[in-house]
């Protein structure tokens, strides 16, 4: 029995000593769209100098702002990555909680390609009229707007197979969600004149965005909430679907993956690095101010993802599959001078 | 009941009764009964049985690649001057890896490989090598200038084409590998500069970045979980043990103890994920203690594994034939030397299974890690020493897996398997060691 008790003690004990232990590595979370690049980069940083390894933890780009958005202290995060810019009540949220000083760091670009099992129907050129068509909640029948009644693609686009219609869309809590509906779904909507028809119908400019952004609910458009292997095993199972994916992962399968066009444009680092290809985004990522220089390696770590070795176009990230940032060197000065957001813009 | 009135009634013979050898038309209702009863109880087994042997060998089947890899066999000399210039770069290993291609490409030059190839088609064919590289220097340094055997890992998709996942069918030409890299691993895979090896570092490794599925090892993350079940286990067994001795052997029965009961089996139903945020909340962001640690994670799952722990452990002290405590009381044992000398033991049994049983529950958790920072990249590799494993970050086990399941390329699918399967070789021995503990306590009367 003494042995328990002194080894209860001992439990005891460790847990009050370390209260005080500072942190030593650099804590992230965030974006499942920018962890891939994230970890490859956390790494190297492990393996080319002398801090430890950061811990990158997924989530979403909301939930790691929000994180981000808690404190200052040692117990929050230090950087937060995201697969969309920062908005507005999420700087005030942060605020209200201390958190002033967010240095923004833009790594670079993200294509979201559009591709069907290797083996399914020819999906190989899309318009964003043609997803809208397929999965909007209400669209545009012969001048007014209905109910979204189409079952195969075919029936509005008769250069598209007759298969049934099956779409596996990012999930809402997803940044890649927001580049979606801003670049495809709204994109369709104006192409196919359901916009205007809504505003004609009495609807307000907002409002029309807004209806064309709602997604049919008849289960021929899925949300995703899980991330892309999610999306690559619902396609493996059905032969007709249609899944949202980053370049970069479609690249890692091309051998169960077919991507299609969109826009005419076969998607690519390099239409995507000079904006051909329409449907990218910009990732980010958040440096806490308070953090640097309580946090060992935090800048270091920011300098070292930007530098031109690793985020270039050459570098391991443009292998990977990002789109090198062609202004990178400002960002470089921008983590240098610990500018940050608010102070020159 | 009225068959054996009548049977026992005097003078009232029996109508149907024959002889005791031939049975009657309801003892063979009711031994066809039991019979049917026992084929029904063979087949909910051997259905089981069929199912676990599906499991098991989906499992080692998809896990079993894991444990070999491709790699590349090649002598390589390091100067002094290259690693200084190394050194001086930025991005280090990159520079190390860049001499290391140009080594291996002058070699097979040299050795007239019937192949075409350039540097960047070696590149291809070989994993993330420039942090191997570099961790290799680093440690033995008197071997720079040497000629070192260095067997370093083949790139995933050259690995796919070891194991038979990538093939010159599936294979797309993209800037990972394009179908032309195929011959050259065949051309070197005869010379026998690649390779199948077994896959040390996939059990003694730290998780990898998403490019380098080749380096990616659970080894660490099977030192997060361990030093996490050594909290669950240092905490929750001596708690666990005296609130169960208290409730069951000395406490009134009251209103307030039967609540304080109820309340106890209804813990044991919260959902694991509850934890993690009250995990999150207090051990956190009010005590402060680091995240991605695994003391938090044995913290989190102790709160989980209390419950299933005194449960159990009431169950075997009320096991206890009352004779016992009667037996001991009545010779003049105080009660506390009643419970210790003589009912503790033999309730031994029963509370290290119950104890197992918690610790196994609370090694495939992966839903409460999620809150507290211990799901996702975390490679930190192994800590320096007790106290750092317990505060250094690090992943556990199902998180591992979990993190690998999502990663996009194939290789690391192969991975998650392989975790699997460490991950039940763990749970096995943990156990293998409660049976031969409770073989050891074990009392019959």
């Amino acid at each position: 029995m003494t042995l328990k008790l002194t080894a209860s003690a001992l439990a005891i004990a460790a847990v009050s000593a370390t209260a005080a232990a500072a942190r030593d590595n650099v804590q992230i979370a965030g974006s499942s769209t920018v962890l891939p690049y994230a970890s490859i980069v956390a790494e190297l940083f492990g393996e080319n100098t002398d801090f430890p390894t950061p811990v990158v933890e997924s989530g979403g780009s909301s939930a790691g702002l929000k994180r981000f958005c808690e404190g200052v202290g040692e117990n929050t995060i230090d950087i937060a990555n995201a697969s969309r810019a920062i908005r507005e009540k999420e700087i005030k949220a942060c605020a209200e909680n201390g958190v002033t000083d967010i240095i923004e760091v833009r790594i670079g670009y993200d294509g979201i390609v559009f591709a069907s099992q290797q083996s399914g129907p020819a999906f190989t050129a899309f318009q964003p009229a043609d997803i809208f068509n397929a999965i909007g909640a209400k669209v545009l029948v012969d001048g007014e707007v209905v109910d979204n009644p189409y079952n195969t693609w075919a029936e509005f686009n008769s250069d598209l197979p007759d298969a049934e219609i099956a779409m596996f869309i990012p999930g809402t809590k997803h940044g890649t969600r927001e580049v979606f509906e801003d670049k495809v779904l709204l994109e369709g909507c104006e192409a196919t004149g359901a916009m205007k028809a809504m505003m004609d119908g009495g609807m307000s400019e907002d409002d029309a965005e807004d209806a064309c952004l709602d997604v049919r609910q008849d289960g021929r458009s899925v949300d995703i909430d899980g991330d892309y292997t999610e999306t690559l095993a619902r396609i493996d199972a059905n032969p007709d679907g249609i899944g949202v994916f980053g370049l970069a992962f479609y690249e890692n399968n091309t051998d169960k993956l077919k991507v299609a066009t969109m826009g005419g444009v076969a998607p690519s680092t390099e239409t995507i690095a000079s904006g051909e290809y329409p449907v990218s985004r910009p990732l980010f990522f958040y440096i806490k101010k308070a953090h640097i220089g309580v946090i060992p390696g935090l800048k270091e770590y920011a300098q070292f993802f930007t530098a031109d070795e690793i985020a270039g176009p050459s570098g391991p990230l443009a292998n990977y599959g990002l789109v090198a940032d062609p202004e990178l060197a400002e960002t470089q000065q921008k983590i240098a001078d610990e500018q940050v957001m608010g102070s020159s813009m | 009941m009225t068959d054996a009135t009548d049977m026992s009634t005097p003078g009232n013979p029996a109508k149907t009764r024959g002889s005791l050898h031939a049975q009657d038309a309801r003892t063979k209702r009711r031994n066809a009964a039991e019979t049917r009863f026992k084929a029904y109880g063979i087949a909910a087994i051997v259905i089981g049985l069929f199912f676990l042997v599906v499991l098991a060998v989906s499992i080692i089947r998809a896990g079993a690649p894991t444990f070999t890899r491709a790699v590349v066999d090649v002598e390589f000399t390091l100067t002094q001057p290259q690693l200084e210039a190394a050194e001086s770069q930025l991005f280090k290993t990159k520079a190390y890896q860049d001499l290391f291609i140009a080594a291996l490409q002058e070699r097979l030059d040299a050795r007239g490989i019937e192949a075409e190839f350039d540097a960047t088609a070696i590149e291809r064919l070989l994993g993330k090598i420039g942090g191997d590289l570099r961790a290799f220097y680093a440690e033995n340094p008197e071997q720079v200038g040497q000629p070192v055997s260095f067997q370093l890992p083949a790139s995933s998709r050259v690995d796919g084409y070891f194991k038979g996942r990538v093939s010159r069918e599936t294979i797309q030409d993209s800037r990972f590998l394009m179908a032309s890299d195929l011959d050259l691993v065949d051309a070197l895979a005869e010379a026998g500069v690649i390779r199948n090896a077994f896959n040390w570092a996939f059990l003694t490794g730290a998780d990898a970045g998403v490019d380098n599925p080749g380096g990616a090892g659970i080894g660490a993350s099977v030192v997060g979980s361990f030093f996490m079940m050594l909290v669950v286990l240092v905490l929750s067994l001596p708690i666990g043990v005296a609130a169960s001795i208290y409730l069951e052997e000395f406490a009134p029965k009251n209103r307030f103890t039967d609540l304080i009961e109820v309340n106890i089996s209804n813990l044991a139903a919260v959902p694991s994920i509850v934890f993690g945020i009250l995990g999150l909340a207090v051990f956190i962001q009010f005590m402060h203690l680091p995240q991605s640690a695994p003391l938090v994670g044995g913290l989190v799952l102790t709160l989980m594994t209390l419950p299933t722990i005194i449960i159990s452990t009431r169950a075997s002290l009320k096991a206890v034939p009352p004779s016992i405590r009667d037996a001991a009381l009545g010779v003049g044992a105080s009660k506390m030397q009643a419970v210790f000398h003589h009912v503790l033991p033999l309730a031994m049994p029963g509370i290290l299974t119950g104890t197992i049983i918690g610790l196994a529950q609370a090694l495939g958790e992966t839903a409460p890690l999620l809150l507290i920072g211990m799901v996702g990249f975390v490679a930190r590799g192994y800590p320096d020493g007790l106290m750092a494993g317990f505060t250094e970050p690090n992943s556990a086990m199902p998180a591992q897996i979990y993190t690998w399941a999502a990663r996009a390329d194939a290789g690391f699918y192969e991975k998650a398997w392989g975790g699997i399967i460490v991950l039940l070789a763990f749970l096995l021995t943990m156990n293998i060691i409660a049976i031969i503990l409770r073989r050891r306590f074990e009392r019959r009367w």
